[in-house]
């Protein structure tokens, strides 16, 4: 049951809807999985409910065997969870936030200008975010993905607005965080192909 | 690279509210309007009463507890629309449930920003408006006081509207039906103090009650708002 | 995916989130958990009631009305008070009853809590209106004004504020989980209000009306005055489960349009 993420019977409905009907999946280390699907099948709701965000219909979600309610503090210490908005604050610079997300969340703050620079975003560092734009807003939540080590990574369309570069560094972050048996769990509209680690894939269908 | 810094245990709760207070008043320094705003709109509608009801100073200084009790009310709910939307706009709001810090303590930490950059300014211009409105000076310590317990307790009552209705990108009317209910036992006891002092009456049971009531909001509320925070993050995205 | 009905069975686990075990003395209340026997219940018990309260509606407006002695004070027009109390009787009892299914709805996920409290609120707040209604009536011959802001029609008015605020909050979010859990949250704040807005307004009016003497809950009555009042009582507290069970039927069929038990009941319906 180590780092193990399991969802039984997951079932959602919205409204007249049944959106997620009895979803099961386990993640364990070293596994990465990828949610696919049309836009409407399900998907961020159901990460949602991995995160223990959503409230379930019928079903569960384990942390290490635990439902994830139960110990909530213990789940926050193992996930990151990158959503569809990037998560950062507008009026904030990007070291600010990257900063403020290290001392709430544990991370290593004296890394933030190297990773900026990694991500193109040296030149920027001091600008609010609002005036970056979407992929730059973007990069500046994917570089958590570097401070904060994490055992279970959750990530909402992590590739939207990003260029080829960008691209490249989180194809490299995913294979470095499958290496250290750590967990993804993704869901994208682009195709993005690991050389060293095989993706699952569980596909949702819209129910008519 | 780096060594993983130790987790979520390393901040402590007080540590924890500082770094969100901080945060917040950043946040309100460079977005002026937000805290500027609520402020002229209670010297503003404050002015408006001479305008509408006379000059009079006998009838302006009945009317002024209730008057500058009322606006400081309108001026709290007009402000409590930045408590909560933005961060749920940007998405830090899920950020912040999923931190796995109570979020009752993070709620505290955020009412009290918006206290700090709301309620405090009502709070130290309400002399300046008792005067405007010809309260009798020796009621205005009272306003103040009254202000002080009452803004505080109001803010942590408008929480609990902000996060009902944090889902909802127009919530403005549905909003103040929410809060102002709940608020009218702090208006009666609030206004009540200061008709007390204006007559030269002991004011010290109206306080006294006012403090009770703040102190049981700051108990039940910020549990009511976690727990409405956390539906309004789950519904829909 | 094949789409799976709501099983009822499901719904027998009733387990407090907060114990994190299964409160087996409660098992037995799992059949009021399960929307099909609680829809059937409802339809036996509704006729029951509903001539129960048309026989104690026409007891109680005849004792009221024709029955009892005019007052030494008021004359006539005090027999307001036999549709007034018990309507603002009623729009407290049927608050706290839905912040209790409000409750139960949020702390063991039990649906129709949600659905008898969400059914309870158009009814407690018309109830409300009606106390405001004849409260106001009664008020014109006494003070010759058609309002006044004495402590029980404030409360009642700010009362009727809680409800369609309740009401209002479910209909503004779109996703019916979420408007029912927020709207719960907003029931419990709501009751642990009241007592403090009751105290509140009672007081605010003695400080500015010390000159009221006249209260228009209950005086101290003659049995002749007070027994089709509480008749009356009676007979608004049976208008409430009759209405209520109504209602909770419609709820019940809503909510659970997809499940099997109903495509059967609407087939029989149809054949039968």
């Amino acid at each position: 049951m180590n780092n193990t993420l399991e969802a039984k019977g997951v079932t959602i409905w919205r409204g007249e809807t049944l959106l997620l009907d009895a979803v099961d999946l386990t993640v364990g280390p070293g596994e990465v999985l990828q949610l696919a699907g049309a836009n409407g099948s399900g998907k961020t709701t159901l990460l949602g409910a991995l995160c223990g965000l959503a409230e379930l219909d019928e079903g569960e979600v384990h942390w290490n065997g635990k439902l994830l309610h139960k110990d909530r503090a213990a789940f926050a210490d193992a996930l990151l969870y990158l959503g569809h908005r990037p998560g950062i604050s507008g009026g904030l610079t990007p070291v600010e936030n990257l900063e403020l997300f290290c001392a709430l969340n544990g991370g290593d703050a004296a890394n933030i200008e190297s990773v900026l620079d990694e991500l193109s975003l040296g030149l920027q560092s001091m600008l609010p975010c609002r005036v970056l734009s979407a992929g730059q807003q973007r990069r500046v939540a994917l570089a958590r993905l570097r401070l904060q080590q994490r055992k279970l990574w959750i990530l909402d369309e992590p590739l939207t607005s990003l260029d080829t570069a960008g691209l490249d560094w989180v194809r490299t972050r995913i294979a470095e965080q499958a290496a250290a048996n750590g967990s993804v769990i993704f869901t994208t509209h682009q195709v993005l192909n690991l050389d060293s680690v095989p993706i699952q894939t569980l596909h949702l269908e819209a129910s008519a | 690279m780096s060594k993983p810094q130790s987790q979520n245990e390393s901040i402590g709760l007080i540590a924890l509210m500082l770094t969100i207070i901080r945060r917040d008043l950043l946040l309100a320094v460079r977005h002026a309007g937000q805290w500027l705003n609520p402020l002229f709109f209670f010297v503003i509608v404050v002015s408006l009463f001479p305008l509408g009801v006379g000059p009079g100073p006998n009838t302006l200084a009945i009317i002024a507890p209730g008057v500058l009790w009322v606006s400081a009310l309108l001026a709290t709910l007009l402000s409590l629309d930045s408590l909560f939307l933005r961060d749920r706009r940007d998405g830090t709001l899920e950020q912040l449930v999923l931190s796995g810090h109570p979020l009752s303590v993070i709620v505290i930490a955020k009412v009290l920003a918006h206290w700090l950059l709301s309620g405090l300014p009502l709070l130290l211009i309400s002399p300046l408006l008792g005067v405007f409105m010809q309260l009798p000076v020796t009621a205005l310590s009272t306003l103040m006081i009254s202000l002080f317990l009452g803004t505080l307790t109001l803010s942590l009552i408008g929480a609990i509207g902000a996060a009902l209705t944090v889902s909802l990108n127009q919530s403005g009317v549905l909003l103040s039906l929410l809060v102002l209910p709940l608020s009218v036992p702090v208006l009666i006891f609030g206004a009540g103090a200061v008709v007390a002092a204006a007559s030269m009456l002991p004011v010290l049971g109206h306080l006294s009650l006012l403090a009770a009531m703040f102190a049981l909001a700051l108990a039940l509320a910020p549990l009511a708002a976690a727990a409405a925070l956390r539906v309004g993050v789950s519904a829909g995205s | 995916m094949q789409r799976k009905r709501v099983n009822p069975a499901k719904l027998s686990t009733l387990s407090a989130s907060f114990s994190g075990q299964e409160i087996s003395v409660f098992k037995w209340i799992h059949r009021f958990a399960s929307p099909p026997f609680v829809y059937r219940l409802a339809g036996k018990l509704t006729p029951w009631i509903g001539w129960l309260c048309l026989a104690s509606l026409l007891v109680g407006l005849y004792l009221g009305l024709v029955v009892a002695p005019a007052d030494y004070e008021q004359g006539d027009s005090y027999r307001i008070i036999y549709i007034h109390v018990p309507a603002a009787w009623m729009s407290m009892f049927i608050y706290v009853v839905m912040a209790v299914s409000s409750a139960v709805f949020l702390i063991w996920r039990m649906k129709l809590a949600d659905v008898v409290a969400m059914a309870s609120a158009p009814i407690g707040a018309s109830f409300t209106f009606v106390a405001l209604f004849t409260g106001s009536f009664w008020g014109k011959p006494m003070w010759g004004t058609w309002w006044i802001w004495d402590a029980r029609l404030t409360s009642e008015l700010l009362l009727l504020f809680l409800y369609l605020g309740y009401m209002a909050l479910r209909g503004a979010l779109e996703q019916p989980q979420s408007a029912a859990r927020a709207a719960a949250i907003l029931a419990i704040v709501g009751v642990v209000n009241i007592p403090i807005i009751h105290f509140s307004v009672e007081w605010w009016n003695t400080l500015h009306q010390p000159a009221t003497i006249t209260r228009m809950d209950k005086p101290a009555m003659h049995i002749s005055m007070l027994r089709p009042l509480l008749v009356m009582m009676l007979a608004f507290q049976l208008l409430y489960f009759h209405n209520l069970l109504v209602r909770l039927r419609t709820g019940i069929l809503q909510r659970e349009a997809r499940a099997g038990w109903v495509a059967k009941l609407a087939a029989g319906e149809v054949n039968g």
